[in-house]
C-alpha cells in the first residue's frame, strides 16, 4: 500500500492543488515518471502533457500542462508549471492553437537550433494531444 | 461678491464632482481587492521558483560555462531600465514616485558614464519620462486594453527583454515598479532582473540535499532562468496594479473628503449671503414704513 506524501502543483497565477497523494505521474523531459513517497531527490523539466494525481481517496485526477518543472524534494513533491488546467475543463482547441503556433515558428525558424526546437515542441504537443484523445 | 445664482451653481458642480470622485474611490475599492488576491495567488509560485533556482545556482555559481543570465555578460556598460507604471492617472503620487525613482537611477548611472536605455510599461510612465530621456526610450507597452493581467503578458514583455540580452543591447537589467504595503503606503522600488540575483540557498536544514536532475543542471537552469525573468515581471505587475489601486483609491477618498469641506464653505456662504439680503430688505420695508 502506497504511503501518501504531500503534493502542489503550482501555475503563476495560482496554487492549483495542495493535498497529501498516493502517486502522481508526471511526463518529464526525458520521459514519463510516477513520484511515490520517500523517492531520491531529484528535478526535471516536463513536456507538455497530461499528469495523473491519485489522491487518498476516490478517484485519480487529471491536468494539462503547458511545460514547467517538478522538484521532488524529502518534503514532498512539486510542480512548477507555465499554464495548468483539469483536463475535463480543457478547451480542445487550446492545444490545437498551440500545435499551430509551434508550427508556425517551425516555418519562421532560420537556423537549425530553433528548427529542432520548434519539430521537438510540436512532438511534444501531438503526444499530449493524443494521450487526451482517450 | 458673488451672487446667490452663482453660489447655487458652484454647490451643484462641486456635488457633482464628490459623486465621480466617491465612484471612482469605490471601484478603486473593489478592483483592489481583486488585484490584492492575484497579487497573493502569483505569491507561492514566484516563492518556489527562487528557491528552486537558489538550489540549482548554487551548484552551478563560479563555473566558466554558468548561463549568462546568471553570470552577466562581464560588462556594466549598458544598462535597461524596465519602468512599470501605470495606463491611467487619478492615483495620487502613484506614477510620478516610480518615473521619479527611475530618473534618479538613470542620471546617476550617466554621471558615470554608462549607457541608460529605458523600456516603459505603462503609459503614464512614458509621458513622465519622455522629455527628459526622448532617445534613451527604446519601446512602451502599453496594457491598455488588458483587463487582468496574466502570465501571457508578462512572458510577452519578457521574450522582448530576453531577446534585447541575446542580441546583446545590454548588460544589467533593473526592474522598477511599486511594492504594494498597504493601501496608504506603496514602495517605489528598483529590483535587478539580469543577471538573476540568487539569493544564497539556505542551509539551516542542516545536510545539504543533493538532486539529481534529469537533464542535466545546466540544461534545467538554461530553462529556468528565462522563466524566472518572465516570473519576475509578472509578480511586479501584479503589485504595480495593487498599488495603483490602493493609491488611487486614497487620491479618491481625500478628494471626496474635500469636495465635502468645499459643499460646506459654500453653503455656509450661500446661507450668509441669503440672510443678509433678507435683512437688507426687512430694513428697506420697515425704513419705507417710518419714512411714512
Amino acid at each position: 500500500m502506497a504511503e501518501p506524501f504531500s503534493f502542489e502543483l503550482v501555475s503563476p497565477e495560482r496554487l492549483l492543488f495542495s493535498e497529501q497523494v498516493l502517486a502522481v505521474v508526471v511526463p518529464g523531459t526525458e520521459g514519463e515518471f510516477t513520484v511515490l513517497k520517500n523517492m531520491a531527490p531529484f528535478m526535471s523539466t516536463i513536456k507538455p502533457g497530461v499528469i495523473t494525481v491519485t489522491p487518498v481517496s476516490g478517484t485519480s485526477q487529471r491536468y494539462f500542462i503547458r511545460g514547467g518543472f517538478a522538484d521532488v524534494s524529502p518534503t514532498g513533491l512539486t510542480i512548477l508549471a507555465e499554464q495548468a488546467v483539469p483536463v475535463e475543463s480543457l478547451d480542445p482547441n487550446l492545444i490545437a492553437t498551440e500545435i499551430k503556433n509551434a508550427e508556425e515558428d517551425l516555418a519562421d525558424a532560420t537556423d537549425d537550433e530553433a528548427k529542432s526546437a520548434a519539430a521537438q515542441k510540436i512532438a511534444q504537443l501531438k503526444e499530449a494531444q493524443a494521450a487526451l484523445a482517450h | 461678491m458673488p451672487s446667490l445664482k452663482d453660489l447655487r451653481n458652484r454647490i451643484a458642480s462641486v456635488k457633482a464632482t464628490q459623486k465621480i470622485t466617491k465612484a471612482m474611490q469605490m471601484v478603486a475599492a473593489a478592483k483592489l481587492r481583486r488585484a490584492q488576491a492575484a497579487a497573493e495567488a502569483a505569491r507561492p509560485y514566484a516563492e518556489r521558483m527562487s528557491v528552486v533556482l537558489s538550489n540549482v545556482a548554487a551548484g552551478v555559481a563560479g563555473r566558466a560555462d554558468a548561463p549568462r543570465l546568471l553570470a552577466g555578460t562581464g560588462s556594466d556598460a549598458t544598462h535597461l531600465l524596465i519602468v512599470c507604471t501605470a495606463e491611467r492617472g487619478l492615483c495620487g503620487a502613484f506614477n510620478s514616485s516610480i518615473a521619479r525613482l527611475a530618473r534618479d537611477q538613470a542620471i546617476a548611472l550617466q554621471r558615470d558614464g554608462k549607457i541608460v536605455k529605458i523600456l516603459c510599461v505603462g503609459k503614464k510612465g512614458y509621458d513622465l519620462l519622455r522629455r527628459q530621456f526622448k532617445d534613451q526610450i527604446i519601446e512602451l507597452v502599453e496594457l491598455r486594453s488588458v483587463r487582468q493581467i496574466g502570465f501571457n503578458e508578462a512572458e510577452q514583455i519578457g521574450r522582448k527583454v530576453l531577446s534585447l540580452y541575446q542580441k546583446g543591447e545590454f548588460d544589467v537589467a533593473t526592474l522598477f515598479y511599486a511594492k504594494f504595503r498597504s493601501v496608504i503606503q506603496q514602495l517605489p522600488t528598483a529590483q535587478q532582473i539580469i543577471p538573476a540575483e540568487v539569493t544564497a540557498a539556505e542551509e539551516a536544514d542542516g545536510a545539504k540535499v543533493i538532486y539529481e536532475y534529469e537533464p542535466d543542471e545546466a540544461a534545467i537552469l538554461e530553462d529556468l532562468l528565462p522563466r524566472n525573468v518572465s516570473i519576475q515581471i509578472l509578480s511586479a505587475l501584479l503589485e504595480n496594479v495593487a498599488s495603483e489601486m490602493g493609491a488611487k483609491m486614497s487620491a479618491m477618498d481625500n478628494a471626496t473628503r474635500n469636495a465635502g469641506e468645499m459643499i460646506k464653505k459654500y453653503t455656509l456662504r450661500y446661507n450668509r449671503t441669503r440672510q443678509a439680503m433678507i435683512t437688507k430688505e426687512l430694513i428697506e420695508i420697515i425704513s419705507g414704513a417710518e419714512a411714512l
